[in-house]
């Protein structure tokens, strides 16, 4: 099949629904943080916004300690990821580091502020009526309310409108098939807000220039299809379908949410756009729509805060910045065995070393772990080659293969078996009889593959200016000998001028002699 | 007998000038081993080797006449990697070249800029700009971490800083979430 076939074949997404290779079927623990009616916990005592919210480009810090910031002011302006805004009104009392929630292991700039309680809005800018905006003007809007993907990636969204646009996309699927145990947060979301993440889907519509949106949810999620085409009803769109789709991990995955509603595979290093679609979190569009229609930008959003090691686990409207501590306290506090604090999901979630770190734009899951759930019974022991983890791989990859070159850094090679498509899902650890921790080998492998892949980009650079240069040097070297020549050449022919001369002059005189002889005769 | 000899020699004489035309008419100008080398090294060209630049040395390599564990920025991966190539032993990396640094990069004190554009001459890359008695900087995504620059600048304000890196998120391997006990189907 060739692009152009698979981008055609795509617009029937959504109509048949079909399956993805490998995944699992795992226990949900959903319907424990799903009693309650989602609520904002208490004001905290101070908030810490990070300036870098997914891998990529830090924000640059606009403000300074002592400054007073209103709620929704530019805390952080960025070129190429998405803007901070300031949580609550109050005063900025440092910047400084704080360990990233999201990105085990790094540091990055924060804003910390302690909040006034009077909750002053900066004066915002809505769009009247964004059927009349243009598709470059909602994009804008996207950007400057700082709207980044909610599903975990954070990637910023007017980025992603701009490239889909440009790809003439003709389907926006809204994923709100939320695969990873215990996460509840885009369901709660949907079943409280289904006319946002409509009006959401409309203006992200536009703002892509698709036909069509396909919203697609868990075939689990009860009361949520209802509610979702109750509001799509209601707003008269006959361009949104809802979708139902069977619960298998990980379907929430974009490719592998791709590959269940069209049939086709997104190509490897390729984006869905190749195939002429454009995929946003359900949350994403929520914001999107309150950016575009209120003017709000993206300070808060909904957290799962869950786990057997939480007195009442339940879902929050958190303002970022906030501490995990502080959403756990709102939930009840921790029980007694709480061992672990994970953020996201216990499949591809990180575990986090300190409850001070703060909420980001891309924490959809607080998960408190008990020493039960993270037995240590499982020891790891060699690979035995079952080719467990090969059938559950979604991304059809031969883990035991790649876990054999990543121990023995063979980079190379694992390049070629496409270790870069792992989607770090973390199936293959779940079936794995020796208990290898695969998916975080893989995900160091692939953190090694990208910085040699970099280092290869700025040799090969840096050869190409070694070789100008000494192109340039040999010329210049050329030019100076040719210089060299030509004086020398110029200089000869001035002493042959000065020569011809004298010798024309005595000539003229040998001349005027024998001329002249006659006449003195 | 006879008919047999004749014919072998025909033959070779035959193939002999195939070759001697093939050798002419498909000569290929540059080395391809001296390619494939180059492709392996670093390119800091910062000639600790002992070759002015990584493309010189490769074709010491390549020709023999240099040794495989003459090049400090590539490290113990270069040499593995040369060695994979060539089909030889790896070999610890020769001290009297230099030892295996973490990639650094050069920065300009601008206070201290006096101007000469000495550095600038230095450069293999051409990363550092600037123009006589103005202060010069380095790009410092061009730069390779040479060292080149500092012994001919008069006033040494120029320093080797590792850059900001950011730790891999392999960081976290080994850290493992360890909830799969409680997802068991």
């Amino acid at each position: 099949m060739n692009d152009t076939e698979a981008f055609e074949l795509a617009r029937e997404a959504g109509l048949r629904t079909h399956h993805f290779y490998g995944g699992l079927h795992l226990r949900h623990h959903k319907k424990i943080s799903c009693r309650t009616r989602v609520e904002r916990p208490p004001l905290p005592e101070q908030l810490t916004v990070p300036l870098n919210q997914y891998a990529g480009e830090t924000a640059e810090a606009v403000v300074r300690p002592g400054d007073r910031v209103l709620k929704g002011e530019v805390i952080g302006r960025c070129q190429s990821c998405a803007a901070a805004h300031a949580p609550v009104s109050g005063t900025v009392e440092a910047l400084r580091e704080v360990p990233s929630a999201t990105q085990p292991g790094i540091q990055t700039p924060a804003v910390v502020i302690r909040p006034d309680g009077r909750e002053q809005w900066v004066p915002r800018e809505a769009i009247a009526d964004w059927r009349a905006a243009s598709p470059r003007q909602l994009i804008e809007r996207i950007r400057s309310g700082g709207i980044a993907g909610l599903g975990g990636a954070v990637f910023p969204s007017h980025i992603k409108a701009a490239a889909a646009r440009e790809r003439r996309v003709h389907t926006l699927i809204l994923n709100g098939a939320e695969c990873e145990p215990y996460i509840s947060c885009d369901e709660m979301l949907m079943r409280e807000q289904p006319a946002n993440i409509v009006l959401g889907a409309r203006i992200l519509r536009r703002a892509v220039g698709a036909e069509r949106v396909v919203i697609a949810i868990e075939d689990q999620m009860g009361a949520v299809q209802a509610a979702l085409e109750e509001a799509v009803n209601a707003a008269r769109c006959e361009s949104i379908t809802v979708v139902r789709v069977s619960t298998i991990y990980p379907e929430g995955g974009e490719r592998q949410l791709i590959q269940v509603l069209t049939g086709l595979e997104v190509p490897a290093g390729g984006l869905p756009a190749d195939i002429g679609l454009v995929c946003y979190n359900v949350a994403t569009a929520a914001a999107a729509a309150a950016a575009v229609t209120q003017g709000t930008p993206l300070i808060e959003r909904y957290v799962t805060v869950t786990g057997s090691g939480v007195a009442e686990p339940r879902n929050l409207l958190a303002l970022v910045g906030t501490p995990l501590a502080h959403l756990v306290e709102a939930c009840g506090g921790y029980l007694p065995g709480a061992a672990r604090l994970v953020v996201g999901g216990p499949m591809m979630g990180f575990p986090v070393a300190s409850d001070a770190v703060p909420v980001t734009k891309g924490v959809n899951c607080v998960l408190v772990l008990t020493s039960q759930d993270i037995s240590t019974s499982q020891t790891e022991m060699p690979c035995i080659r079952c080719g467990e983890c090969a059938r559950v791989c979604p991304a059809r990859l031969l883990p035991q293969q790649l876990h054999l070159q990543v121990t023995n850094r063979l980079w190379d090679q694992a390049r070629d078996y496409g270790l870069s498509a792992c989607i770090e899902c973390g199936c293959c650890d779940f079936v794995c009889p020796s208990h290898i921790p695969l998916a975080s080998r893989f995900r160091e492998g692939k953190t090694e593959l990208r910085n040699r892949a970099g280092k290869a980009r700025a040799a090969a650079r840096a050869r190409q200016r070694f070789e100008s240069r000494e192109a340039r040097l040999a010329r210049e070297e050329r030019e100076r000998a040719e210089g060299l020549a030509r004086r020398r050449e110029q200089m000869r022919d001035r002493t042959q001028r000065q020569k011809d001369v004298q010798a024309a002059i005595e000539r003229a005189g040998r001349r005027r002699q024998t001329d002249g002889e006659p006449d003195d005769t | 007998m006879l008919t047999a000899t004749t014919m072998l020699t025909l033959l070779g004489l035959l193939s002999g000038l195939g070759l001697g035309f093939a050798a002419i008419r498909f000569r290929v100008d540059s080395d391809p081993l001296t390619d494939r080398i180059d492709a392996l090294l670093p390119q800091t060209q910062c000639a600790q080797c002992g070759y002015p630049g990584c493309r010189p040395y490769a074709a010491a390599v390549a020709a023999g006449d240099a040794d495989i564990n003459q090049c400090p920025p590539g490290g113990a991966d270069t040499v593995r990697a040369l060695a994979d190539l060539l089909g030889r032993e790896p070999i610890p990396l020769n001290p009297e070249n230099g030892s295996e640094k973490p990639l650094r990069a050069a920065v300009i004190d601008e206070q201290r800029c006096i101007g000469c554009t000495l550095c600038i001459q230095a450069c293999p890359v051409d990363a550092i700009v600037g123009a006589a008695r103005l202060m010069h900087t380095v790009i410092t995504a061009e730069c390779t971490g040479c060292d080149l620059c500092l012994p001919p600048c008069p006033v040494d304000c120029i320093d080797m800083v590792e850059p900001e890196t950011r730790p891999s998120a392999g960081a976290a391997a080994g850290l493992f979430t360890g909830a799969t006990a409680a997802l068991s189907p």
